[in-house]
């Protein structure tokens, strides 16, 4: 397992952590630590045990072993309403019947905060979330985007010590996700609030996390900045999972060389013996095209000859399919700029030359497949 | 990349939760509604159960005798009873089996008994739990006891109480009794097939097609009930009976048993079938017509093979429903059956006309048997009817056609009349001086002072009642549903009060209400001070008409969303104050169906409520069946129509009240 400590001294302690329904383990062992003021990310096909380990962290659903400790506290078995969170659902779980303001205050009441400083409170809430004005209404007259932010300020109304985010995106139009995307990362920055979020979506993880999670099958596989889970995935799953790769089954020659369909490529620095069956892996975007005529290849780099066999116009960049003896019946997928496709007059059928950078090559074990 | 975790959990107990106070609280609550629902349902039944069980019957070798002679000198000879009954046989075996009151004398045993004589007796039980009386004084233990003969005479064994099902065989051994079985299951699948067949139509013509009023025939549709079940049986005898004015129309047959019964339960199980059938063709999908027509099917064959099968749940349900209710309803039979004996009937009568309770107990199992059936195929049905639903279906909008639309009007209009009519008829009766000879109008039959039955009183008693059973019924109701419903953990405690809260739709008026003079009325009961009083008929009402309010509650509750609990937990507010401010006001239009709901059953229930009355707490539909059994048919036509207005005028107060509660807390409903 990769290190999962902390940067800063750890606000969030969660220890071997288990939950079985029946025979089914959602949460198999699971240990992880997150620092205060840190914006987490939990990332995962649907299924994975996210929303199990959150629904863990907040008191909803008990872990079935294990250990939270939060702030110094051991909170593993403690009902929600004795642990220090404040929560936003998929759904917002707005009081329908309520007004914007009373939604707010609904956490501020029964706190010993007297009327005039629970008003101001709101204030200034709505004004944090940019919507002052639509304080009289009630939830359903607000847009989607709107009552996502109500709900936010309702969480943080207490200023709890930790604010955990249940898919809090994934019912919105995509327009209105990216620009929530900024404003809860800005938000989140401000308050410096311990953030916990879970998604689904790569692109959300990798554009508001300080570090990401990503579960799959109850355990955790890797944790780590946004760019090191991008550039450095510790295990294949992980590599498929967030943003695209390609994979061709290969066999390891030696420290820094693999072989795949009959020729050797230089690769980054692994820890396989010789021999040893692995998946070899590049990112579309990783592979540099040249023209077909320009300078013979270094030897030290990694090139290919290769057809262009098909292309698919994707807006920003053209999606390529090339064509190799080496890959057999594979295709390499690469993602190549407009200004490339033009510079190089790239059409379908044309001969052109790869490079694979060699510190881009990622090999894996076979056998996880 | 080496995985130091271990991959098996490890041994031991899993971590158990810290209860917050509110868990304590919502658990606690449950708690008490269970209990409730225990005391005021399973034991009842229970007791009633084993009652059905129960026989008694006189052990003559438990006792023995001693007799002297003329100068009072006994000579020490003791006689068992048994043997003196072998030698005389005074008893026959039946003669010694009885109820629990039965007592039994002992003089026919010695044939030379004569009170007048000088011979003095002497006898005494052979076992400790042996009793007999003398006069009014019971005899425990086995000393014996000397009297002169004149106080022998006096000597009353009493019967010993076993277990056995000699109740069932002996209620199966008697044709009069068991015959009932028949009788009952006879008039409920004729009701059944003629009420499903009418309200389908009528259901159709209101769903599916574009004839005019049709809002007008939908308040009539549900116009029955508002009115106890017998209401029909009377405007039935003022048409059919004896004395009726369309006699003529039966040639010669005679209301009063199973014609009576069918037509008046058709009646009265109409709005009940109509309502779900509506219910199921309303939500037809019009792509599956749309497709029919493009494949060139023919309107006959669209029906067999689209309506009739999108339709099928709410038929089956709609025919279990009605089949239930015929099944079990007391009123109507009682009003119109003549000699003709049902089940409901019977359990009356062994309890009421023959103080027999073991065999009313053997009645009301025997009863709960089709009812618990009927009732467990229409829930199976309902569940499956719920999953025929897509998101995605298109509503069916008719077509006109100007001849089926006026067809269908025709029809409607006669269903209409069917049912304005019978009410109509009650109205007029009960305003005629004396029917049918002379027809001129007067109010003295709303005289219910001057009857017997309680009088007004009744009535006041029946509104007050009502009352009292919207809302602490409603309130008993929401808050156990939303307590079930929203509370996390404690999950077999949830099933199991879903289940007791399942239960009184299953059990009939009749065994309720028999059940509860068993447990209730048992002075060993903490609980029998209630018996007799307002507060057994409320808590007995309640409990009678628990299920459907729960299912309205346990639909609205479902709606709301599933984390407003966490939420408010998570801002560390009490769940009470969530309940009140949010849940409650959410669902407040589903609150107030449910108050009416009850509102109306109290007013016109009749079969579990005629066990428990007193005479200061009669009630209107009581009144309405002991003024009827009296002979004063008419004042019990008047009563009927009075509790017709009361509820009528209760659902115009419930509409404007739920309008008023509508528009104040469900503001947010508008866009």
């Amino acid at each position: 397992m990769t290190e999962v400590t902390a940067a800063g001294p750890a606000y969030l302690n969660i220890e071997n952590l288990w939950k079985a329904f029946g025979d089914f383990h959602a949460l198999k062992n699971v240990s992880l630590d997150i620092a205060e003021g840190e914006f987490v990310c939990f990332l995962g096909p649907s299924g994975c045990g996210k929303t199990t380990l959150l629904r863990a962290i907040a008191g909803l659903d008990l872990q079935t072993k294990g250990r939270v400790m939060q702030a110094g506290r051991d909170v593993s078995n403690l009902p929600p309403s004795e642990r220090d969170f404040g929560i936003v659902f998929q759904s917002y779980a707005l009081f329908p019947n309520l007004t914007i303001e009373k939604n707010i205050a609904f956490g501020l009441e029964n706190t010993g905060r007297k009327k005039p400083e629970i008003d101001a409170r709101v204030t200034e809430l709505l004004e944090l979330v940019g919507l002052s004005e639509q304080r009289k209404k009630y939830p359903a007259q607000l847009s989607g985007g709107q009552q996502q932010r109500i709900a936010l300020a309702r969480a943080i109304a207490t200023n709890p010590g930790l604010l955990l985010l249940d898919e809090p995106l994934s019912a919105l139009d995509a327009k209105v996700r990216v620009f929530l995307r900024h404003e809860i990362k800005e938000l989140q920055r401000k308050l410096g609030v311990t953030t916990i979020m879970v998604t689904h979506d790569q692109e959300e993880a990798l554009s508001m996390a300080d570090r990401i999670v990503v579960i799959n099958h109850g355990r955790i596989d890797q944790v780590g900045t946004p760019t090191e889970i991008y550039r450095h995935p510790s295990t294949l799953f992980v590599a498929g999972f967030i943003g695209d790769m390609n994979q061709i089954e290969g066999k390891v020659t030696d420290a820094d060389n693999v072989a795949f369909g009959g020729g050797e490529t230089h690769c980054a620095k692994h820890v396989f013996a010789p021999g040893h069956d692995v998946i070899v892996a590049i990112r579309p975007e990783d592979i540099i095209p040249y023209d077909a005529g320009a300078d013979a290849p270094d030897t030290d780099r990694n090139t290919l000859d290769v057809l262009v066999t098909n292309m698919e116009f994707l807006g920003s960049y053209w999606r390529c399919q090339l064509k190799h003896e080496r890959f057999g019946k594979a295709e390499l997928i690469a993602n190549v700029s407009m200004n490339a496709v033009r510079r190089l007059d790239l059409s379908e059928g044309k001969r052109i030359v790869v490079e694979l950078p060699k510190d881009r090559v990622m090999i894996f074990d076979a056998a996880e497949v | 990349m080496t995985d130091i975790s271990p991959s098996q959990m490890p041994a031991g107990p899993a971590i158990k939760g810290k209860l917050s106070r509110d868990d304590i609280l919502m658990r606690g609550g449950m708690i008490v509604i269970a209990v409730y629902l225990i005391v005021t349902l399973v034991m009842p039944l229970y007791v009633m159960f084993s009652k059905s069980l129960s026989t008694y019957a006189f052990q003559l070798s438990q006792y023995e005798f001693q007799v002297s002679d003329e100068d009072g000198t006994f000579d020490g000879t003791i006689l068992n009873g048994a043997d003196l009954n072998r030698q005389v046989g005074a008893f026959q075996p039946d003669d010694l089996s009885g109820g629990s009151d039965s007592r039994l004398s002992v003089t026919p045993l010695f044939p030379d008994f004569s009170f007048r004589s000088t011979v003095r007796y002497q006898l005494r039980n052979t076992t400790a739990d042996g009793r007999f009386l003398v006069g009014s004084t019971l005899k425990t233990g086995v000393d014996w006891v000397e009297l002169d003969s004149n106080t022998f005479r006096r000597v009353q064994l009493r019967p010993v109480q076993a277990r056995g099902i000699d109740n069932f065989v002996n209620y199966f051994s008697t044709p009069a009794l068991s015959n009932s079985i028949k009788n009952s299951v006879l008039i409920a699948v004729f009701s059944t097939i003629v009420t499903v067949t009418l309200a389908f139509w009528f259901a159709y013509a209101l769903n599916r097609s574009c004839m005019r009023f049709k809002g007008v025939f939908r308040l009539i549709a549900m116009m029955p009930i508002l009115v106890p079940s017998l209401l029909p049986g009377i405007a039935l005898v003022y048409l059919f009976g004896n004395q009726g004015m369309l006699k003529e129309l039966l040639f010669g047959a005679s209301i009063y048993g199973p014609i009576g019964i069918v037509i008046g339960s058709v009646f009265f199980t109409f709005p009940h079938a109509f309502l779900i059938i509506s219910t199921a063709l309303a939500i037809s999908d019009a792509r599956l017509y749309e497709a029919a027509t493009t494949l060139r099917s023919t309107p006959w064959r669209t029906f067999w093979t689209v309506t009739i099968p999108g339709a099928r749940y709410g038929l089956i349900s709609a025919a279990f429903v009605v089949f239930n209710l015929v099944i079990t309803d007391f009123g109507l039979p009682k009003v119109i059956g003549g000699q003709f004996n049902v089940l409901a009937v019977d359990i009356y009568k062994q309890v009421i006309g023959q103080q027999n309770f073991e065999m009313g107990a053997v009645v009301s199992v025997v009863l709960v048997i089709p009812a618990i059936l009927a009732f467990a195929i229409d829930r199976l049905v309902q569940s499956k009817q719920v999953a025929s639903l897509s998101a995605r279906s298109v509503p069916f909008q008719p077509s006109p056609n100007k001849k089926t639309d006026r067809l269908f009007l025709a029809y409607c209009t006669l269903i209409g009349l069917f049912i304005v009519g019978m009410l109509a008829v009650c109205q007029f009766a009960a305003l005629v001086k004396f029917w049918p000879y002379d027809l001129s109008l007067s109010l003295k039959n709303y005289q219910f002072n001057r009857m017997d039955g309680g009088g007004w009183t009744a009535y006041f008693n029946s509104i007050k009642m009502a009352l009292l059973v919207a809302v602490i019924g409603t309130g008993v109701v929401f808050f156990g549903a939303y307590l079930v419903e929203k509370s996390s953990g404690f999950k077999t405690g949830r099933a199991i009060f879903q289940m007791f809260a399942m239960l009184p739709m299953a059990i009939p008026g009749m065994v309720l209400g028999l059940a509860y003079i068993f447990f209730f009325n048992n002075p060993d009961n903490p609980l029998n001070a209630i018996y007799g009083t307002m507060a057994i008929l409320v808590v007995c009402t309640v409990t009678h008409f628990y299920t459907v309010s729960h299912l309205t509650a346990v639909t609205a509750l479902k709606q709301m969303d599933g984390e407003f609990e966490s939420v408010s937990a998570s801002l560390k507010q009490p769940t009470m104050k969530l309940f009140t401010r949010v849940t409650v006001p959410v669902c407040m239009p589903s609150i107030l169906d449910i108050s009416i709901y009850l509102f109306v059953n109290a007013m016109t229930t009749v079969s579990a409520v005629v066990f428990l009355y007193s005479p200061t707490t009669a009630l209107a539909s009581i009144a309405v069946l002991n003024m009827d059994d009296a002979g004063d048919i008419a004042p019990a036509a008047a009563m009927g129509m009075m509790i017709f207005y009361t509820n009528a005028g209760a659902r115009i107060i419930h509409m404007i009240l739920s309008r008023g509660v509508l528009k104040r807390t469900q503001a947010w409903r508008a866009r």
